[in-house]
């Protein structure tokens, strides 16, 4: 069984996204840490990438914050290493089809099971390219994570089938980034979903706030939250971990309140 | 394992968000309806006759051939099409499908500017809503065309995201569509991205070679020996080339811009000095370093300025039946300006790749051979950036 079912095994999830490198690699270890202990229940660690398409401009400018800074992967796979130290909860690489095909897809997955981690989450890799890379992780143990946004409707089923690990719902067109209002339909996905496998599903993109988070994770197993971290990190800094702890806190209570 | 739709060999394929997945099928499906109704290329070779000047000519340059002293050179002038480029092709065929396809809105990337002209031309011509993504950088580079969008009733977007030029525009409009499918089409400009735009690009830019093959039998009888074009997506290329495919004997030769040198990092030749990978859409040969981020590129030309190249390329190029070579800003503008002097017509900067490469090859040549060189757009945008490599300072 896949380890990130665990994730899901505390009551509903609540999902951070940490860009790693930004700042620096140090402060990534510290984030992920301080997010674990505030009770973030699997953590999404982004790979930068030069051109990340699918990123509104909030992630985008760590992503550029994080290169300028000398981030490679394989320093964000010697970041895995190190956390794997201490940090058990399921962790998930968020990054680009050309950062894993570059690296040579076995080599990554070997590396991605050789250090600890549990999935993966490629936004530029649709359904009917996923062959490429899913059999290769499947052989280390890796989970592919599909996405399935507001404009799958037919797809939904096709998709679900087929799901590792968990389900991400894209709750909103366009990239991500904060929204005050997400109008998507989210229960009917998620009804289709379950006809179709038993696997998680977790919300993400405009998610920021507590309330939002409990909405979405109320209709789903879990909430995802990336913009809004990224901007307390490019906030804070190096002394961003204390204040996404706590947010990570506001928002995991906001979740699993009743 | 399984290969997705929309392949050129390895190359190709749908590397996109799941969010636009229904779109690129919709517009798939859309393009297998129209491509072959005989009332859709009724209208459409209409609008390209009467509205954007086709067929256009096939120029025997006579005396570049005597200067050069080798084969004889024949100009296929893109540069006289309506809007000044080949761009127009692509886009009066991707408005009108739009349109069939009851979109109102047009989004469009844009280099230079020529396909954000373009696109905003077809908006106009044929009452759509038109935003043109243009790297701020660029927006510099060809004032001229910003301001022509904007008078043609387009919106223009600076673009200050990366390198702010081609490749962030691109990234941008790719976003925009993102944000908003139903009433928008996004009309990519060249043969890259997600299948089926390769294709139908490819498809509507063929025109060049459909016309070329035509008038050449008429005026010796015989195909060329080599057909040249610039090379940064790859549209004017992939359409000069096209129907000389099966034909072995011609060659074709795609000219990429190498900035500064391909030995420098100041370059954007992406067959000479890229890798494959995945990047907008599509697998294909990208400039990039050891870790798959792509490589910020350089060139004189805003419209060759692009990391990557469309998968029909990198395929030519890999089976061997294309040839892809570099040539520097300084070839370029050489070229530029030896053109206008010996023909009285001025290239756009991104076309003079071509003509800097059959400057090469032509006296080479024995003088019973025959060169084809696509004069992809007109030059007149190009003037005021030429002038300030060479050091002078114009007002536009």
């Amino acid at each position: 069984m896949s380890n990130i079912r665990k994730a899901f095994e505390n009551g509903k999830a609540f999902i951070p996204f940490i860009t790693c490198g930004d700042p620096d690699i140090g402060t990534t270890a510290e984030i992920v840490r301080s997010a674990v202990r505030a009770g973030a229940d699997l953590i999404e660690l982004g790979i930068p990438f030069s051109d990340p398409t699918a990123e509104g401009p909030v992630i985008q400018g760590a992503n550029i914050r994080a290169l300028a800074g000398g981030i490679t992967t394989d320093k964000v796979f010697d970041l895995v290493v190190d956390l794997r130290k201490d940090v058990t909860i399921p962790l998930v690489f968020m990054t680009y089809a050309n950062v894993v095909f570059s690296y040579g897809a076995e080599r990554f997955m070997k590396r991605c099971q050789e250090t600890g981690i549990d999935g993966i989450i490629l936004p530029d890799l649709p359904f009917e390219e996923k062959d490429e890379f899913a059999d290769v992780a499947e052989k280390y143990g890796i989970d592919m994570i599909s996405l399935i946004a507001p404009t799958s409707e037919n797809r939904i089923s096709m998709i679900a089938k087929e799901a590792k690990g968990f389900i991400y719902i894209v709750s909103s067109l366009g990239v991500t980034g904060v929204r005050s209002e997400i109008n998507t339909d989210i229960s009917h996905i998620v009804e289709i979903i379950r006809q179709n496998t038993d696997i998680p599903c977790a919300v993400g993109f405009g998610i920021s706030e507590p309330l939002q988070a409990k909405k979405m994770a109320g209709l789903s197993d879990g909430a995802i939250v990336g913009s809004a971290i990224i901007k307390i990190m490019a906030q804070y800094g190096k002394d961003s971990p204390y204040y996404v702890g706590e947010y990570v806190r506001l928002m995991k209570e906001a979740v699993s309140g009743e | 394992m399984s290969q997705s739709k929309g392949r050129f060999g390895v190359h190709g394929g749908q590397y996109i968000p799941e969010t636009l997945m229904n779109a690129v099928i919709e517009l798939e499906n859309a393009y297998n309806r129209y491509k072959d109704d005989e009332e859709f290329n009724r209208e459409l070779t209409l609008l390209l006759n009467e509205y954007a000047g086709r067929p256009s000519l096939l120029y025997y340059a006579e005396k570049l051939t005597k200067d050069l002293g080798g084969a004889k050179i024949y100009l296929k002038r893109e540069d006289l099409n309506h809007t000044g480029s080949h761009k127009i092709n692509n886009v009066l065929g991707q408005a009108l499908l739009a349109k069939k396809m009851g979109k109102t809105r047009l989004i469009a990337e844009t280099g230079a500017g020529q396909h954000g002209v373009a696109t905003a031309t077809a908006a106009a011509l044929l009452d759509m809503e038109c935003v043109v993504f243009m790297g701020e950088e660029d927006t510099k580079r060809q004032a001229l065309n910003v301001y022509r969008m904007k008078l043609l009733g387009s919106e223009v977007i600076p673009v200050k995201t990366g390198t702010a030029t081609l490749k962030d525009a691109v990234s941008e409009a790719m976003r925009e569509w993102t944000s908003r499918i139903s009433d928008t089409h996004y009309c990519l400009g060249s043969v890259m991205g997600p299948h089926p735009f390769p294709t139908i690009v490819r498809d509507f830019q063929a025109v060049i070679s459909r016309e070329s093959r035509q008038q050449i039998l008429e005026k010796e009888g015989r195909l060329p020996d080599a057909v040249i074009a610039c090379v940064g997506g790859g549209s004017n290329a992939i359409g000069s080339f096209y129907h000389y495919i099966p034909d072995k004997n011609v060659r074709l030769i795609g000219c990429e811009a190498a900035g500064r040198g391909i030995d420098t990092f100041e370059t954007a030749a992406t067959v000479n000095t890229g890798r494959i990978g995945i990047f907008h859409g599509m697998k294909s040969y990208f400039c990039q370093d050891e870790y798959g981020q792509i490589a910020p590129v350089y060139s004189i030309s805003a419209g060759l300025d692009y990391p990557g190249v469309g998968p029909e390329h990198a395929y030519l190029h890999d089976t061997g039946r294309a040839e892809y070579v570099p040539v520097t800003d300084d070839e370029a503008v050489n070229a530029f300006e030896y053109l206008s002097r010996t023909e009285g017509i001025i290239p756009a900067i991104e076309s003079a790749h071509a003509v800097a490469y059959a400057m090469k090859l032509a006296p080479t040549m024995e003088k019973d051979k025959i060169i084809i060189i696509t004069i992809s757009g007109r030059g007149d945008k190009d003037c005021a950036a030429i002038a300030r490599y060479r050091g002078e300072e114009i007002y536009e």
